[in-house]
């Protein structure tokens, strides 16, 4: 019965395997293959040290930390405010109402939000008109390097919240109703019994979300900004992965150094979802399989 | 339980019920403004004018879209892979979750053949290793593309297995007492129980299926062949001058880009591309919060 499973997995997932021989290769892409390939220089590790001599690899190491990074703890917060208020409804219709349109951006594609937000935030779009009308300015959202990121960001917590914030719901409605009920016996009021019973009852998940979340740190969002960025922002907007598919895609097409830092990323992502797993087990005992 | 309300709880409600209203319209405005934008004139568009209502009302880009054949092409063979895919992923994953959720004194080296799944989740070859790898099976400008290699996706393998971990063993024992194999046991016993889950992952799995947009353009050459997510990215690529001085496009998807027209245009083809989504979305919003929150927390 495992048979179907394995077969595809050994061929598609392991068959590319050699991608991790193509790092220390100097890769002709002619020959198609990894054999019969020439070792890359310095005892194989060449595609490493020019890549890591480039300026530009760093820059995008930077921005996927700080893109990747404020995407992870907002990513957080936004769904956790969400969740806490949402709960607070006692209207049923209006609760469906709002999660439906909180939680519907996560299942469309980056290519059709992307492609909403180029048109609402262009130089000449309506959001760019709205502020004009208000602060007298354009916005050049897709040139400058900062609007851009945050526009990045924001797009992102905005895609994703629905997700954590379903997550953070189902945790809030576990949380035992006698607890809340003693509280308000000892006079709390439900500001003090959210702060004092509510958010310690469920740190463990949002802990949990938060650990599991870091083993996508060196990801920064590649759909997105391959339909969002522009040539102009690639200073604040080129993160690991598309540097790296523009790598193995134009130029002189060096896919054996674009091979090189997948692995680098993937060695470490090893080590981050290593650590971010144990803690997780350790800790609350989560255990994935 | 029932709350006596404060005057400050009544406060507190009318400002929240304010809050998450004002943000839930600020969620529904960018997809008003492109059902705006499909309807109006170009020339209002391109300055900025249509915020809600359409200006210069025209069903134009709509009736140009009824005879646009490249558009109804990718839509078919966005629909094709999603119920192919779906239908096969599911089939996969369900083989390969049954055995994986015996015990290991059930089921020798349980353990060993998780790990071969699970490795592929941290290490792989990388993007252009894979695009050699499909070059050499033949893969490339090939409709299986689309289907195969996610087929046993490792994610949705774990939560299937731990669905099936939830179904007491008993049950299994009873049956194959009465001389039930296992194949009779998985599809007279085990999936009936399941089904709740196994919509869930079918609902994951075409939803994903329909978003794909970059297996298209990575691997076909003719465009003839995109999903209709890879056609709507061309066609970003190709209202954007400044996005193309990092393509290397073929002379076909070149000729296949001229023929893409204005904005409400555009805005047209989207708001297709989103409405399949949104129709059946919030029906079946309970199976996705019910994977979400049973299933496991997938990043």
């Amino acid at each position: 019965m495992l048979l179907p499973g394995i077969i595809l997995t050994l061929i598609f997932k392991y068959g590319s395997m050699f991608g991790i021989v193509m790092a220390f290769q100097d890769f002709n892409i002619y020959k198609g293959t990894f054999l019969g390939q020439e070792w890359a220089s310095d005892h194989g590790f060449g595609n490493f040290i020019y890549v890591f001599k480039m300026e530009k690899f760093w820059q995008a190491v930077f921005n996927t930390l700080l893109i990747s990074g404020i995407k992870i703890i907002l990513g957080i917060i936004v769904p956790l405010l969400l969740a806490i208020l949402i709960n607070e409804v006692s209207k049923r219709w209006f609760s469906r109402f709002v999660q439906t349109t909180f939680f519907l951006p996560f299942f469309l594609s980056w290519v059709i939000l992307g492609s909403i937000l180029l048109e609402m935030f262009s130089y000449g779009g309506i959001v760019n008109t709205i502020i004009e009308s208000i602060f007298g300015t354009r916005i050049m959202f897709f040139l400058d390097n900062n609007w851009f990121r945050t526009l990045i960001i924001l797009s992102d917590v905005w895609k994703g919240m629905g997700y954590n914030m379903v997550i953070f719901l189902a945790a809030i409605m576990g949380v035992d109703e006698t607890l809340f009920e003693a509280t308000e016996i000892d006079g709390g009021n439900r500001f003090q019994q959210i702060v004092h019973v509510m958010l310690p009852s469920i740190a463990p998940v949002v802990i949990l979300v938060m650990t599991l979340s870091i083993g996508g740190l060196l990801n920064g969002g590649f759909d997105q900004l391959l339909v969002m960025y522009n040539p102009m922002v690639y200073e604040g907007g080129d993160i690991i992965d598309t540097f790296v598919y523009r790598l193995g895609m134009f130029g002189d097409r060096q896919v054996d150094v674009a091979s090189a830092v997948n692995l680098a990323k993937s060695v470490v992502t090893i080590i981050l979802m290593g650590g971010t797993y144990y803690f997780a087990y350790k800790k609350f005992d989560y255990r994935i399989f | 339980m029932k709350i006596k309300k404060s005057k400050g709880r009544i406060v507190f409600e009318v400002v929240n019920y304010s809050i998450l209203a004002f943000l839930a319209i600020l969620c529904i405005i960018p997809f008003l403004h492109l059902l705006a934008v499909s309807f109006s004139a170009d020339e209002f568009t391109s300055k900025g004018e249509v915020f809600l209502i359409p200006q210069g009302f025209t069903m134009q880009a709509y009736e140009y879209l009824a005879q646009k054949k490249e558009f109804f092409t990718a839509l078919g063979i966005s629909v094709m892979r999603t119920v192919l895919g779906t239908a096969i992923s599911l089939i996969v994953i369900v083989m390969t979750a049954y055995p994986l959720s015996k015990t290991d004194g059930r089921f020798k080296g349980r353990t060993g053949f998780t790990w071969f799944f699970l490795i592929t989740m941290f290490l792989g070859g990388g993007l252009f290793a894979t695009y050699f790898l499909y070059k050499q099976l033949g893969l490339l400008n090939n409709f299986l593309v689309y289907i195969l290699p996610g087929a046993c996706d490792v994610w949705f393998v774990l939560m299937m297995m731990n669905f099936f971990r939830g179904i007491p063993k008993e049950i299994e024992e009873a049956a194959l007492m009465d001389g039930a194999g296992q194949f009779t046991v998985l599809f007279k016993i085990y999936i009936p129980l399941a089904l709740p889950s196994i919509a869930t992952i079918v609902l994951f799995t075409a939803i994903g299926q329909w978003n794909s947009w970059f297996d298209g353009i990575m691997f076909m050459n003719d465009p003839s062949k995109y999903p209709l997510q890879s056609y709507l990215y061309t066609m970003i690529v190709s209202s954007d001058p400044t996005k193309q001085s990092g393509f290397t496009l073929t002379p076909e998807q070149l000729e296949a880009l001229k023929n893409i027209g204005g904005k409400n245009l555009q805005a047209a083809q989207i708001f297709l591309g989103i409405l399949p989504i949104a129709l059946v979305f919030p029906f079946l919003q309970r199976f996705f919060v019910k994977g979400i929150t049973v299933g496991s927390v997938k990043g």
